[in-house]
């Protein structure tokens, strides 16, 4: 499966991506070879398999609903650009 | 043309665990400082490992049962993923195309008809950041981001597009509100967000569907229902003035009572699922299940109608006192509480039984009578004095806060100083005749505010009735020498000369006698 540059464009814009044009063209390629690699895998008859969600064979890791400690504030924090009266401050996204 | 509204529901609640939905941070943030209930799970840091919360699991499969939803033996959780500051991960643990549960129903009453409303499913997700929009003295907008909701368990129910008009959409979501209070797994407080709800409104005219709307920020029963009038409404100008409607979200405001088209999230629609990898499918045992089914409480629908076979009660009185847990509780406290006292009574043949008719002598009509009190004294005179306390302090209350939101009277029944006990009190002192239904409401109120009994305040206050036949009928007397006039009118064929008198005598006796008493001896003595 080809990849056009219009769906290069709108994944990097999902993934809030900026390409520049000599990307754009080297990864419309590279994910072109990935998707082509799904495209091997399709031809293998899977009619009587049921999917598939999860490849390691384990089932309900559940946890009991107990409290356990959270970090401090200022560990929270630490790595924030910036931060205001005990909040991560951040660019308005949208109004 | 005429036009058909077409509404679905979406509700998100948060579950009454203690701890986030993947991790142990506490979930009660509601007065704790910004990003103290955080971890690096919930934090989204790289490399961590959520882990599932099994009450969580089980409060959404409780949910799921009450609403005759079938469980999937196996399910799965999914990124959804959106770039948005509320998001820490970059993508929401979710349930895509294998939910928790699927295919259920609520009933809800329209004008005396049973409704059912499909519910599409039932899953579990968490909940997101909590974002304050700011403006910086240069003109700057900015957000500031609390992570303590982050991680909370948060279980959506969708509603099929069953409901056909916004009081509809009203009643179904007040029916799902007090089931989620019924089975414990919310608080449903609307105003502090713990039950939101989002609603999709179109119009619909023969075969033809027009865009639908969604509409968001709602944070009261009575904002969704006036949103969605108001948009149903909208919408058909739009239509009837030749114009064309877009697919949009718009979110509702409060204070001037319009919905407004929001801007959408750019991509926001294109979330990109897939397989959580971190989590391993659930797969939920039918004896487990089966096994949350029988711990499941009586629901409020059967517990309306039991309440009407059992007791009664009319479908009004049922429906109101079983629309919360605590005060169908309440309710079948206190008639439990004089059923004992009867016993009590009966075998202490010192208290009088002067008056006993011929409605309380069988124990079933009896218990319907008392039930019809209890009823009438919880939905009368307690709402009464509950609410003009409530808008005291909610007039308070509003100089801090912007009020009106949901108001739940019953849920306060628990705080309060008048007991089962102390109800069924008053009861059998009017059942024994010793306390009229007139000054019964003095006293009422009396224990509501002291939280006394009503023997001790009926006693203090001589509130007792004149059972004396002698003495009703000195005063009977003296009435009748004062008002000669009436007399004369009731003897010259006025009806309504009687009434009068009866009244005169409850005046001289303050209320001390019983009105059919005095009505009977009345036209005796005028006979």
């Amino acid at each position: 499966m080809k990849l056009g540059r219009e769906e290069i464009e709108h994944i990097a814009r999902l993934a809030r991506l900026g390409l520049s044009e000599a990307e754009t063209e080297r990864f419309q390629s590279q994910l072109s070879d990935i998707m082509e690699n799904f495209d091997i895998l399709q031809e293998v008859d899977t009619t009587d398999i049921l999917p598939t969600a999860h490849v390691i064979e384990m089932e309900n890791v559940i946890r009991d609903d107990k409290v356990a400690p959270s970090l401090p504030q200022d560990e929270i924090l630490a790595n924030a650009p910036r931060q205001e009266g005990g909040y991560f401050r951040v660019r308005a996204v949208l109004e | 043309m005429k036009y058909e509204t077409v509404i679905g529901l979406e509700v998100h609640a948060q579950l009454l665990t203690r701890s986030k939905m993947f991790c142990g941070c506490r979930t009660d943030y509601a007065d704790s400082l910004p990003n103290t209930h955080v971890c690096p799970v919930c934090l989204g840091m790289p490399g961590v490992l959520p882990t599932i919360n099994g009450q969580a699991v089980e409060y959404t499969v409780m949910t799921a049962l009450a609403l005759d939803c079938t469980i999937a033996v196996c399910s799965k959780f999914d990124r959804k993923n959106y770039p948005y500051p509320d998001l820490m991960k970059g993508y929401q643990i979710s349930q895509y195309d294998v939910p928790l549960s699927h295919h259920g129903w609520l009933e809800i009453e329209v004008n005396g008809r049973k409704k059912r409303i499909g519910i599409t499913r039932v899953h579990l997700e968490e909940d997101v950041a909590k974002l304050l929009n700011r403006t910086d003295p240069s003109g700057e907008t900015y957000s500031l981001v609390d992570v303590n909701r982050a991680g909370v368990p948060l279980m959506e129910i969708v509603s099929e597009p069953d409901l056909s008009s916004p009081d509809e959409a009203r009643l179904c979501l007040m029916r799902l509100h007090s089931l989620l209070r019924y089975l414990g797994v919310s608080t449903g407080n609307m105003e502090e967000g713990s039950f939101r709800c989002d609603a999709n409104i179109s119009l619909r005219s023969g075969q033809q569907s027009f865009p639908k709307v969604e509409v968001k920020n709602m944070n009261s029963f009575k904002s969704v229902y006036l949103a969605l009038r108001y948009e149903e409404e909208r919408q058909r100008k739009v239509l009837e003035e030749g114009g064309s409607l877009v697919q949009e979200t718009r979110g509702w405001d409060d204070d001037k009572e319009v919905t407004v088209a929001q801007r959408s999230k750019e991509y926001a629609h294109d979330y990109r699922y897939f397989p959580e990898p971190d989590l391993p499918p659930l797969i939920l045992g039918s004896e487990w299940v089966e096994g949350i089914r029988a711990k499941l409480p009586e629901l409020p629908v059967a517990r309306r109608d039991r309440f009407m076979v059992q007791y009664g009660l009319s479908a009004y009185d049922a429906d109101l006192l079983t629309s919360a847990r605590d005060s169908a509780d309440y309710f079948e406290s206190c008639l439990k509480t004089s059923q004992e006292s009867r016993v009590k009574s009966l075998e202490s043949p010192s208290l009088p039984h002067r008056t006993l008719d011929s409605r309380l002598q069988t124990p079933d009509s009896r218990l319907r009578w008392r039930a019809k009190a209890v009823a009438n004294w919880m939905l009368g005179e307690y709402l009464r004095l509950l609410n003009l306390e409530t808008s005291q302090e909610s007039r308070v209350k509003s100089q801090e806060s912007r009020g009106g939101g949901l108001q739940t009277p019953e849920s306060r029944l628990q705080t309060l100083k008048i007991t089962p006990e102390h109800l069924a009190g008053m009861l059998d002192l009017i059942e024994q005749g010793i306390l009229s239904t007139t000054l019964a409401k003095q006293v009422f109120e009396e224990m509501f505010h002291s939280g006394r009994q009503a023997a001790q305040i009926v006693a203090e206050k001589g509130l007792t009735l004149i059972s004396g036949t002698e003495e009703i009928a000195a005063i009977i007397d003296q009435v009748l020498r004062e008002n000669a006039r009436a007399v004369a009118d009731f003897r010259g064929g006025k009806e309504q000369a009687l009434k009068f008198l009866v009244g005169q005598v409850m005046k001289a006796t303050e209320g001390r006698v019983k009105p059919d008493l005095v009505s009977i001896q009345l036209k005796e003595k005028l006979g």
